[in-house]
Parts: structure tokens; C-alpha cells; sequence
């Protein structure tokens, strides 16, 4: 071009060429790959997630426009006395199940791995129960937990001189006979982590323990355990923030009760928002409940970080 | 298993040959062994007994090895009558849908991601890490009411398994693991195909998915498993009960039908997993230390 450009034209010229170049190297067909995944993540993942936060200050039926209600809800939800009670059966849940589930899986994948023979026998096995769909499997145990005295669970509990418990239906045998079959249904998956886990374990250090004579139960605690810190640091965050949200077991074994017993947060976040239309009062339990887990994996990193690195 | 396990483990030759490990060994395998063929195969095995007796056999007598002649009629009954049948099919429905848009969008996504990687790819791998560390229970509530009525475009999707098949698109556990695959791709075969003038579609259908069967085949197991396996989200934006899957229909007929028929029921939705499991063990179990461990 001879005629000389204004510095405005110049300008254009430059945002052209520079789209023109990114059309040329390929900027169109990059972003028509990036549609779907900005699609089904923008409006199912990042505006729900934006909207959750604004939703918890707001008050709304759907109907008429959402009102903002400052701190409203989150009030309302703290001194609901209920929460108190699902705060304590979630936490309860939790440490049952730490207690039920965490080392015997452990115990099982250090066992099988030291097997020569049917190391996927055993595997296979363990793994069954968490084929099962959930639905499927809490169904089931509901007819073993049959109170009467022919129930499966009371049929057995008899042939130990035991019983007949109403597994279900007492406020106390409740939240452990929903914990058990929890457990029972996770536990597989578990063992299946610790086995590929133990496969990484250095197995000269075990030559070396033996060497300076550790028995079998010190190269455990002294060289398997150890090696698998961080993955049993891991497992044990994630199954606690698995069991703060524990919703299907309790709902369909005792719908919360019998008299709250059985009642979680999740079940109370379920009730506010889908029985009694509560979308802001649920979502403020929501934050609540996802600020809480975000401080406890926080301070558990804090608390952990001197033993998870070598 | 590997060769160095076979080298040695935390048990050596040595402590092998003394009686008192031979016998806790021998003795702990056996027991444990049977303990975990009870809880294992037990549940199932009484499943499929109780699925084809009479009602007041499973009542009087729980533990009963055989009791009369099986009735197979009842797995018809519930198959036809029960309406099993159809949500069984509802429950494949859904288990397509959700394979079909997660492979989508891990695929589409990782490569653009991982291998084309625009300038503001940063911010998308940000965004998308973001969601993996935020508690999943935060969107629930919000999610329902972004699927009564969808933002932009408009309309509910209640009632629709497009409620379904859409948000488990969004799993960004997914997106990374697949851009990490193709970036594992070896790099000249991009370079050689950009001389050569190849165009990013072409890249894509004839370079990145032929040489991606295995992370396709993680992400199609675990979306078929999750659609399985759901049960409050599919009870929430599926009310019709036609549509239901068998998760959702079947806690809400327990109360209403015979129990022999419930547990044919139940045993015509456990099926299939089981088979697809025990044809595929081997990867279910390579799978899951990798899929439960990171994601939780």
C-alpha cells in the first residue's frame, strides 16, 4: 500500500491481521473442540457451582423473583435444632466407619499380596460386593436386617446363642447396622487401592529388615506401612469427606429414622430443599457443609505434610 | 504379576520353610478365603435363591439350602409385570447417553487442551481443576434448578434424559486424565502431520482416537459404572416413573409387591454388571486403584 494510514486505520489493520492469523493457525477449530466441553461444563458445572454461592443469600420459590436475604439463611440454618442432631449422626457415621472400614482392608491387601497362588481369587471376591449397584445392595440387606425372627441376620444371630435385634429399628443398633453395609459395600475397592499401592513397596528394605532380624509383624510396621503413608493419608480424607456426604444408605434404610437416629446432614439438605422447597436454606447448608470439608482437608494437610514427605 | 514381586516380598524364602508361618499362612488363606466367598458371593448366591422361591419359604426358612421346586415364572412376573423390563432398558438408556457425551466432551476436550493448546487453555485447565476440589453436594441444589430451567437456551429438562446425560458430561476427572494420555502421544507424529498439512479434524479422527483405546475404554467404564450406580440425581429430575432406571423404580415398588418377585427383581438388575465384571476383571481391578484414588 502507498497511501499512508492513519494511526486508527493502522490499528484495524492490525486486530485483522491478527485475527487472520489466528484463523490461519487454527484458533477456529480449536475453539469448535473446546464447545462441548465448554457447554456441558459452563451450564452444568461452573454456573451452578457460582450460582450455589449466590443462591445461599438469596430467598426464593420459583415463582416470584429471588430475593436477597443477606445472612438469613445461613441463621436459619444454624439454629435449626435438627442440624445439631444430623451434625452428630454424620460424624458419628464417619467414625464408625473409620472404625468398621478402615483397617481391615489394609490388613486384607498386606495378606493376599504376600500369596504365591489366587491373588485374583481373592481379588474378584473382595470386589463383588462393589459391583452391585447401591440401590441394589441396601435393598438386599434390608430383607437380612428383617427384624423378626426368621431375618436372615436374626437366623444367624440365633445360631450364636444371640438375639432376635432390631437391627433397623432400634435408635441405637441403626447407624451401625447402615455403617456395616456401607462398609461391607466399600471395602473391596479399598483393598484393590492398598494392593496396587503395595506393588510400588521397595522389597529390598524387606531383605534389609530381615538382615538386622525383624520378624514378619516388624517389616510390617516398620517398612510396609511406612511405604504407604501417603496413600493411607489420602484414602483415610477422602472417606471422610465421602462419609460427611452419605445420603442413599440412610434414606432408603430408615428414611432417617426411627426418631432422627439416623438423620445426616445430607438428609436434612435433601428435606429443605426437595420437601419443603427451601432452595436457599438448603444451599446455605450447602456452603456450610463444603467450607467445613474444605478447612478439615486444610488442616489435615497442615497436620499430615511432616509425615507424608520422606 | 510383576517379576520383581516374585523376587520377594515382605515374606522371604526363609521364613517360608518354618512350620509356624507355613501353618499361619496356609490356615489364615484358607479362613480368609471363606469369609470372603461368604460376603462376596453369599449376598448374590442368596439373591438368586430367594429370586425363584416361593415367599413363604424365604420367611420361615432364610438359611435354606433348597426349599421346593424353583419357580422361574418369577423372574417373568417381575421382568413383564413388575415393569423390571422396561427399566432396564431405561437404565441402558441412560448408561449410553452418559458414555456417549463424556467421551465427547474428555475426548474433544483433552485434545484441544492438551495437544492444540490455545493461550487461554490455562484458564479453562484451572477452571476445570477447580470443580475436582469443590464438594460435589455444593451444586446439587443449584444444578436441580439450572435443569428446571437451562440458562440461555431455556426450557426444563425434567423429565428428559438429556438432565441426565449432560451434567455427567461435566466430569473433569475425565478431561484431565484423557489430555494426559494424548500428551503422552509421541510428539513428531504431530509435527510429521502438521508438514504434511494435516488440519486439526483430521489429526484428531485419524492420529489422536486411533491410538487411544485404552483411555477411552477408562472413560467409558467409569461413566457406564457411575450411570449405574446413580440413584438420588436420576430420582430428582425424572419423576415420570415410565422413565425411570431400575435404581430409582425399584425402592419404590418394595413395599407393594411379594418379596420373591422383589428379589427377582433385584436379581435381573444385578446381572449384567456382574457378567461385564467378570468378563473384564482384570481391568476393573487395574481400573479402580487408579479411578476410586484419585477421585474419591
Amino acid at each position: 500500500m502507498s497511501l499512508p494510514l492513519s494511526a486508527e486505520d493502522g490499528r484495524a489493520t492490525r486486530v485483522t491481521r491478527r485475527v487472520a492469523r489466528w484463523v490461519r493457525r487454527g484458533g477456529i477449530s480449536t475453539l469448535v473442540f473446546l464447545i462441548p466441553t465448554l457447554v456441558v461444563f459452563g451450564l452444568f458445572s461452573w454456573w451452578p457451582i457460582a450460582r450455589g454461592l449466590v443462591l445461599a443469600f438469596q430467598q426464593t420459590n420459583l415463582v416470584t423473583a429471588a430475593e436477597w436475604v443477606g445472612l438469613d439463611n445461613f441463621r436459619k440454618v444454624l439454629a435449626d435444632p435438627l442440624l445439631v442432631t444430623a451434625a452428630g449422626n454424620t460424624a458419628w457415621f464417619a467414625l464408625l466407619a473409620l472404625v468398621f472400614g478402615y483397617p481391615a482392608p489394609l490388613a486384607l491387601a498386606v495378606f493376599v499380596r504376600e500369596l504365591r497362588r489366587g491373588r485374583a481369587l481373592f481379588s474378584v471376591l473382595a470386589y463383588l460386593p462393589v459391583v452391585l449397584p447401591p440401590v441394589v445392595a441396601i435393598l438386599l440387606w434390608r430383607v437380612f436386617y428383617d427384624a423378626s425372627d426368621s431375618g436372615l441376620f436374626n437366623t444367624l444371630a440365633r445360631g450364636l446363642g444371640l438375639g432376635p435385634f432390631q437391627w433397623l429399628q432400634d435408635a441405637r443398633s441403626a447407624m451401625p447396622s447402615i455403617v456395616l453395609e456401607a462398609t461391607w459395600a466399600n471395602a473391596g475397592s479399598t483393598m484393590i487401592i492398598y494392593l496396587a499401592a503395595l506393588s510400588g513397596v521397595r522389597t529390598d528394605l524387606y531383605e534389609a529388615a530381615e538382615i538386622d532380624g525383624a520378624s514378619i509383624w516388624r517389616r510390617i510396621v516398620h517398612v510396609t506401612l511406612p511405604q504407604m503413608r501417603t496413600i493411607l493419608l489420602i484414602t483415610l480424607l477422602l472417606q471422610i469427606i465421602g462419609t460427611f456426604q452419605v445420603f442413599t444408605e440412610p434414606f432408603l434404610f430408615t428414611g432417617g429414622g426411627p426418631a432422627n437416629a439416623t438423620t445426616t446432614i445430607l438428609m436434612l439438605l435433601y428435606n429443605y430443599a426437595f420437601i419443603n422447597g427451601d432452595y436457599g436454606g438448603a444451599t446455605a447448608l450447602s456452603v456450610l457443609l463444603a467450607v467445613f470439608l474444605g478447612l478439615l482437608s486444610l488442616l489435615y494437610f497442615r497436620l499430615t505434610r511432616r509425615w507424608s514427605t520422606t | 504379576m510383576s517379576a520383581r514381586s516374585e523376587d520377594r516380598g515382605l515374606i522371604s524364602a526363609a521364613d517360608r520353610r518354618r512350620p509356624v508361618v507355613r501353618w499361619t499362612l496356609g490356615g489364615g488363606q484358607a479362613l480368609i478365603l471363606v469369609l470372603l466367598a461368604l460376603a462376596g458371593l453369599g449376598p448374590i448366591l442368596w439373591l438368586a435363591k430367594a429370586a425363584i422361591s416361593q415367599p413363604h419359604d424365604i420367611a420361615a426358612d432364610p438359611l435354606g439350602l433348597w426349599s421346593g421346586p424353583p419357580q422361574w415364572q418369577n423372574i417373568e412376573t417381575a421382568w413383564s409385570r413388575l415393569r423390571v423390563g422396561p427399566a432396564l432398558v431405561n437404565t441402558v438408556l441412560i448408561a449410553l447417553g452418559n458414555w456417549a457425551v463424556s467421551v465427547l466432551v474428555a475426548t474433544t476436550g483433552g485434545y484441544a487442551l492438551a495437544i492444540l493448546r490455545p493461550g487461554y487453555a490455562k484458564i479453562i485447565n484451572g477452571a476445570l481443576l477447580a470443580t475436582m476440589f469443590i464438594p460435589a453436594v455444593i451444586s446439587l441444589v443449584p444444578l436441580y434448578l439450572t435443569v428446571l430451567d437451562v440458562p440461555i437456551v431455556g426450557g426444563s429438562l425434567i423429565n428428559s434424559y438429556w438432565a441426565i446425560w449432560l451434567p455427567a458430561g461435566a466430569g473433569a476427572f475425565n478431561v484431565i486424565i484423557t489430555g494426559r494420555f494424548f500428551a503422552q502421544l509421541p510428539a513428531e507424529l504431530f509435527e510429521a502431520a502438521k508438514i504434511d498439512g494435516v488440519g486439526n479434524f483430521r489429526m484428531f479422527t485419524s492420529l489422536v482416537l486411533p491410538l487411544s483405546g485404552p483411555i477411552i475404554g477408562v472413560v467409558s467404564l467409569l461413566s457406564v459404572i457411575a450411570a449405574w450406580r446413580e440413584y438420588l440425581w436420576p430420582k430428582l429430575v425424572l419423576p415420570d416413573r415410565a422413565k425411570q432406571p431400575l435404581s430409582v423404580m425399584l425402592p419404590s415398588i418394595r413395599d407393594n409387591v411379594q418379596i420373591n418377585l422383589f428379589m427377582a427383581g433385584l436379581l435381573i438388575s444385578v446381572v449384567l454388571p456382574i457378567v461385564i465384571f467378570l468378563l473384564f476383571q482384570r481391568y476393573f481391578i487395574r481400573g479402580a486403584g487408579l479411578a476410586d484414588g484419585i477421585k474419591g
